[in-house]
């Protein structure tokens, strides 16, 4: 009978699939889990790289944004370190008791204008190029961070309402859910370019795909990045966090485009 | 290539079909079988969440399951772990949002059992459960099957409400289309193509082997 062959196919896969999928898995053992801001992609994860090969201890690490991930952690969300892009968010999750201090400024992010390979489009400091463009209609698609939620979409509003290009480029922005995000946009080449975390230009990845240029610090408040150790936080993440206060990991920092705030 | 990720969905796609199993199977007979008073509105229930995008079931379940909710202070105080960003808040997630795929094929192979079949089972002293087992079943076979399978592979390229309840947690919540995303945003497009890849392959097999098998069912009862 061929039901009861299939049948017979079913229970044994249904059994194997139970003997091999224990609900809770090994989920406890597991490396604690650090949920980093989008501009931090490839500077933190060299740095777990380089813990893991200093201490021989692993940890997880989650990118996305930091207002996602600050409303996350208000959910019961089980992250031990929050690195933030910006410390506002820091300092609600602290008044409100999630955290278990006020936790520590570890870098100063800066903002690019990037444009893909083959763009018309030149990245200059100062915009120029891109208001004469949007003034000739040149510009398809600009792309930021959301800047309802993620703190590159905030400053990169903040440098664009300085400029006074917020409102002209209303049409034709394009907004990422993070700045990574933003990024691919900027470099799909659906779009003129976009403004993201210098530290993502920095990659070799991004870098290859278009060129940038820094946007100045003065127009927008500053990035402050802050992170913190949330309540749940066990040994590995304490080590981790005082890693990053230590020179090998700054210098890392450093190189992905990440200034070290003034001690305070 | 990701397979923690992977090994993390398929296990989540197979305690989906582990759970659903049984509910298809009661209420996709009863939806097929029974007229009641509200049943229109149970079939438009179970239809739901395919219309529903996932940000807004995920939205319900954030708030309905989130840490300062009944809800979740239960399972809290039960199990000890969070709701969300767990594995347990994505399999209830899971098992939510594939309502529709698993109870709608098996209602309709239990339509397709002929009324004087069941009929002649209770005639001959067959008890429900019986009846069920040695007679409907057998031909309701093809529903049946074709649910779990849709259910399976449906669970395996989930996205949305893994974004909202799930966090991207390697290892707890971060299934495979998830990880192909966060590929994607690290502009590591040759991993994202692997794993899509294998995606693909896995998706269609799953699929064929439904086809393949409810047509040699089909055959046999023609």
């Amino acid at each position: 009978m061929l039901f009861s062959l299939s049948r017979r196919i079913l229970w044994a896969a249904l059994t194997a699939l139970i003997a091999a999928m224990p609900l809770r898995g090994a989920a406890q053992d597991h490396a604690p889990v650090i949920a980093a801001a989008s501009d931090l992609q490839f500077a933190v994860t060299e740095l777990a790289e380089a813990f893991a090969a200093e201490t021989g201890q692993a940890v997880r690490l989650a990118f996305g944004s930091t207002g996602n991930f600050a409303r996350q952690i208000r959910a019961g969300a089980p992250f031990e370190l929050f690195m933030a892009a910006d410390e506002a968010f820091v300092a609600d999750l602290h008044a409100d008791g999630f955290t278990r201090d006020a936790g520590d400024l570890y870098a100063l992010g800066r903002l690019v204008i990037i444009v893909p390979e083959g763009s018309t489009l030149t990245p200059d400091a100062d915009l120029d190029a891109l208001e004469r463009m949007l003034t000739a209609g040149g510009i398809t698609r600009f792309a930021i961070a959301n800047p309802e939620h993620a703190p590159y979409g905030m400053r990169a509003r903040e440098a664009l309402i300085t400029r006074g290009l917020w409102e002209d480029l209303q049409p034709v922005m394009v907004l990422g859910e993070n700045v990574s995000q933003a990024a691919q946009f900027a470099l799909s080449g659906n779009a003129a370019g976009g403004i993201i975390a210098y530290s993502l230009a920095l990659a070799p990845e991004v870098g290859a795909r278009g060129s940038h240029a820094l946007i100045p610090g003065g127009w927008h408040a500053p990035l402050r990045q802050r992170m913190v150790l949330l309540n749940g936080a066990g040994p590995v993440a304490e080590a981790f966090y005082a890693y990053m206060q230590e020179p090998r990991a700054r210098a890392i920092m450093a190189r992905h485009g990440f200034e070290r705030p003034g001690d305070e | 290539m990701d397979w923690t990720a992977l090994g993390l969905s398929l296990r989540l796609a197979g305690w989906t079909v582990v759970i659903l199993l049984p509910v298809a199977v009661i209420l996709g007979r009863a939806l097929a079988y029974r007229r009641f008073l509200g049943k229109g509105l149970i079939e438009a229930l179970v239809m739901l969440p395919l219309v529903l995008p996932p940000t807004v079931f995920g939205f319900y379940l954030l708030v309905a399951f989130g840490g300062n909710s009944p809800v979740g202070d239960l399972w809290q105080s039960l199990f000890g772990n969070q709701l969300v960003f767990s594995f347990e808040g994505l399999v209830v997630a899971s098992v939510i949002f594939n309502l529709p795929f698993a109870i709608q094929p098996a209602q309709r192979g239990f339509e397709a059992v002929p009324v004087e079949v069941r009929e002649a089972a209770a005639t001959c002293g067959m008890s429900p459960a019986r009846s069920l087992w040695r007679v409907e079943l057998p031909l309701a076979w093809p529903g049946v099957m074709t649910a779990m399978v849709l259910t399976f592979a449906h669970t395996l390229g989930e996205f949305g409400i893994v974004l909202m309840v799930g966090g991207s947690i390697p290892g707890e919540t971060k299934t495979i289309a998830i990880a192909i995303y966060d590929r994607v945003q690290a502009f590591d497009n040759r991993g994202a193509a692997v794993m899509s890849a294998v995606l693909v392959g896995i998706s269609l097999v799953t699929i064929a082997v439904t086809y393949w098998l409810s047509a040699r069912v089909g055959r046999r009862l023609s």
